[in-house]
């Protein structure tokens, strides 16, 4: 992984403030092509922050984002878009009075239409049968689940490199949370690399390939998803509830 | 007139008045669905676009009542007036947002909104300062065909006002639900944060906004022109504030809503003024106005309104 090459993504000594909140502290991360890296930490440890300044809707104060190989800390959101990032929002954020299809097509707002087009709304509607049945409703009246892959489709539609998830699993029940998984490590095997936060950090480490554990803006842990799930205090931390429920 | 007909007379009227209004309430509409800021410099650039309407017929040898044409010379002229008033009227609203409002998109407060209030009067002394505080003739180049329906009365000025207002308002909700901007501009409208990160570049849809409202109250002022026979610096404060009911009345924000509420808007005036009485019109138009806030604030048709955390 220290290969400048094999990486996709890369944070260096990042630092992101909302006014004087300071939120981001010294971050680093590096993502490597192909994989799934996930992101644990508590509430208000600034796992949403590190998505919001991966996409530009926050700019860092210090430090350098590199995306393939070229910083990005400078660039417009929809620069980044075009350059093969995209997001699943926390708590989905689907255009609610928008179909389906149109929320879809919103995904893949940066590209022209054309055949890729179809190949990729065929690619969504292969990976979840239920989108293509409910692709003419509006996007509000769907089920949370539902709305979750639309949100995972949508993010697909803009043939992204990257892909970066907010909490996915938040709010499924427990059945369907091991059905978005299955999803996303299908993902990663067509191809796109995935940054993935989690709470469920059970389940997270059971997909991804590493890891980085935020604390109050600071990366505190990092290793490989073997090594952190056999690690005593990510098992105190965060694998308690794992303990409890199996 | 049995009562009858003048009901038909009045829905007649009524229809005329409500497409203007409708016409001027989609400005309302659009910027405020996008950017939640209530624009009151949409009054202004209404008045202007009625001033610019006249000067361009003017400028095409149309003035007083007196040239009549028919034929391909009318639709030619009526098709050179709109469009002329409508880009004209697009050009100012989007100078006007990128000139006074977009420094101020990241101030929260009122802000911006006072600042619309500002250059609504700056708008209305430069015409007043220009052109003088005395209404101008407004030029009709319609021939007056008049059709009898019933004992009521339509004019040929009442279908082409229809006619072009059904054309525009058509134009542009197929624009807002099938372009690949009018897409951007309902997403945006309803999370403009995940609109952006969709890769949509949100000031070319605020532009967008403000360009196709704009454009819309420009056509608005030509048909008031046509309507009234006259234009006047003053016109921009009572057509407007009774466009903005009528976006309120359809739930702001809703592009159906405010045509829908443009058209009651008028028929209410025209029923009102006919059957109560014209002096009373403002005191209906606003109590229905105050009823709607209090009693469903988000309009008739509300639930489309933008809901924003
Ligand atoms: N737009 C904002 N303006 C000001 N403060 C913000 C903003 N967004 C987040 N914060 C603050 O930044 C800190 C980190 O927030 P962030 O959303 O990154 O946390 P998180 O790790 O995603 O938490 P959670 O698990 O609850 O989603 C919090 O204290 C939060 O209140
Ligand atoms: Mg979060």
């Amino acid at each position: 992984m220290s290969e400048a090459a094999d990486l996709l993504l890369e944070f260096k000594d990042v630092d992101t403030y909302y006014g004087d909140l300071h939120v981001l502290k010294q971050v680093n991360y590096t993502i490597g092509r192909g994989e799934i890296v996930s992101l644990l930490g508590g509430n208000a440890s600034g796992k949403s922050t590190t998505m919001k300044t991966i996409m530009g809707v926050v700019r860092p104060a210090r430090g350098s984002v590199v995306f393939d190989g070229k910083p990005i800390e400078r660039l417009a959101t929809a620069e980044r878009v075009r350059r093969g990032i995209a997001p699943v929002l926390e708590a989905r954020r689907l255009f609610p009075r928008m179909t389906v299809f149109e929320n879809l097509e919103m995904g893949a707002y940066t590209r022209k239409r054309g055949p890729e087009f179809e190949q990729d709304i065929e690619r969504v509607y292969a990976l979840f049968p239920r989108v293509k049945e409910r692709h003419a409703q509006i996007a509000g009246t769907l089920s949370g689940g539902e709305q979750q892959m639309v949100a995972i489709g949508r993010a697909l539609m803009a043939r992204p490199r990257l892909i970066c998830m907010d909490e996915p699993s938040m709010g499924l029940a427990p059945n369907f949370v091991e059905q978005v998984f299955a999803t996303i490590q299908e993902i990663n095997r067509q191809g796109t690399t995935i940054f993935m936060v989690e709470q469920n950090a059970n389940m997270a480490l059971t997909v991804a390939h590493r890891a980085y554990v935020l604390q109050t803006g600071q990366v505190v842990l990092s290793g490989t998803a073997e090594a952190l799930r056999k690690n005593p205090s990510i098992r105190e931390a965060y694998l308690g509830e794992m303990q409890v429920t199996v | 007139m049995s009562t009858f007909d003048l009901l038909l007379q009045q829905t007649i009227n009524g229809l005329s008045l409500g497409a203007m209004y409708a016409l001027l309430a989609l400005g309302f509409t659009l910027v405020y669905g996008i950017l939640e800021l209530i624009n009151f410099s949409h009054f202004n650039v209404f008045m202007v676009g009625s001033f610019v309407a006249l000067w361009t017929l003017q400028a095409l040898g149309i003035s007083g009542q007196s040239v009549i044409l028919t034929g391909l010379p009318l639709v030619g002229v009526l098709l050179a007036a709109f469009a002329v008033t409508m880009v004209f009227s697009g050009l100012l609203g989007v100078a006007i947002e990128r000139i006074s409002l977009r420094p101020l998109r990241n101030v929260k407060g009122p802000a911006a909104m006072i600042t619309t209030i500002g250059v609504s009067y700056i708008l209305f002394n430069i015409i007043l300062l220009t052109v003088g505080a005395d209404s101008k003739n407004f030029p009709n180049p319609l021939p007056t065909a008049r059709f009898q329906i019933g004992g009521a009365i339509l004019e040929l000025r009442e279908i082409l006002i229809w006619v072009v207002s059904l054309v525009l308002m058509l134009g542009l909700y197929l624009f807002v639900q099938k372009s690949r901007l009018g897409k951007a501009m309902r997403a945006t409208a309803q999370d403009p944060e995940a609109a952006r990160m969709m890769g949509v570049e949100v000031d070319r849809v605020i532009i967008t906004a403000f360009f196709l409202g704009s454009a819309l109250a420009g056509a608005g002022g030509l048909i008031f022109g046509l309507y009234y026979n006259f234009t006047s610096f003053i016109i921009g404060f009572t057509a407007g504030l009774r466009a903005f009911t009528a976006a309120v009345l359809g739930g702001i924000g809703n592009v159906p809503g405010a045509m829908i509420g443009g058209v009651l808007i008028g028929l209410i005036e025209t029923m009102g003024g006919q059957f109560i009485a014209t002096a009373w019109t403002d005191v209906i138009i606003f109590s229905i106005l105050v009823l709607v806030l209090v009693f469903k604030p988000t309009g008739l048709f509300g639930t489309l309104t933008p809901t924003k955390s």
